[in-house]
């Protein structure tokens, strides 16, 4: 994990390749170890090719758009925040993103060695009021609601000075019906 | 910049050509449409047909553009994709602009404003 300056994303693609031919090959309970696992920088930049890549080695779950859009959102808030207030004060900073395909969706593991969460707990993340003038409309603040809205099981452990967050993506399901 | 206008009856119709509006350039396009909406009508139709993803960063630049353009001008949304549109509706912003079709219903028929 102390590459903080490699500016590329690490990935394994023949290892997915390998572990997705393997899944198909076996029978569908098997199916859950096409797992994927990504390494790459607490910035921006990286997080949006993270997205793309993480999309790109799910294309077998055959996901719908809509599914596939509810996985980048997903995705999106809980790494932009990692890298906007974990990483606020580190710009080296090192994303983990592990998914499983689970017959019950994508069980998620997020990592990072950035700062904890604000009382050691994910937010509540209550949609922020409208019911304002435009002036006073909120900028920020809906990343949790999203989050919350649409992940699963959601999980904060903080330990040996990294945070950890699991949660679940009820999508995918066709591909373990087929 | 990702943005293109067109001046159409008493409005402004600026077209996003980026395919997301994320946390990487959420700040420049808020900037972006400050710059092309400057001194311009009073309405302006913002066409995000192009966009397919968009996060609360850019969720946020768009609250943030119709702040700034208030109260002289008003921000209006078309073409909405579907990834885009569920952002709206799962935070309810879709009560807050009013959202057409596609452009071309933004002068269509008034009436039908959201």
């Amino acid at each position: 994990m102390q590459t903080p300056h490699l500016p590329t994303l690490r990935m394994y693609p023949d290892h997915l390749t390998q572990l997705k031919h393997k899944a198909q090959a076996m029978p569908r309970q098997q199916n859950h170890a096409s797992e994927l696992h990504l390494t790459f920088p607490g910035t921006a930049i990286a997080v949006r090719k993270a997205l793309a890549d993480t999309l790109a080695a799910l294309r077998f779950l055959d996901l719908s758009p809509e599914e596939a859009g509810t996985v980048e959102l997903v995705l999106a808030e809980v790494m932009n925040n990692i890298v906007e207030h974990a990483f606020a004060d580190n710009p080296d900073g090192m994303i983990e993103l592990g998914i499983t395909p689970m017959p019950n969706g994508l069980s998620c593991r997020l990592c990072d060695d950035g700062l904890p969460m604000p009382d050691g707990m994910v937010p509540l993340g209550g949609n922020p009021s409208l019911d304002c003038a435009v002036g006073d409309l909120p900028e920020g603040g809906f990343g949790w609601f999203l989050i919350r809205d649409l992940a699963h099981d959601l999980e904060y452990t903080r330990s040996s000075g990294k945070n950890r967050l699991t949660f679940r993506i009820s999508v995918g399901h066709a591909h373990f019906e087929a | 910049m990702q943005l293109e206008t067109v001046n159409r009856d008493d409005a402004i119709i600026v077209t996003a050509l980026m395919d997301r509006i994320d946390a990487v350039i959420a700040i420049q396009f808020k900037d972006d449409m400050r710059e092309a909406c400057e001194n311009g009508p009073a309405r302006v139709v913002l066409d995000l047909g192009s966009v397919q993803f968009i996060d609360s960063s850019g969720l946020g630049a768009i609250v943030a553009t119709m702040k700034l353009l208030a109260p002289d001008q008003k921000l209006e949304l078309a073409a909405l994709t579907p990834t885009v549109d569920k952002v709206f509706r799962l935070t309810r912003m879709d009560s807050i602009f009013a959202i057409h079709t596609d452009a071309n219903a933004a002068f269509a028929d008034i009436a039908h404003v959201s």
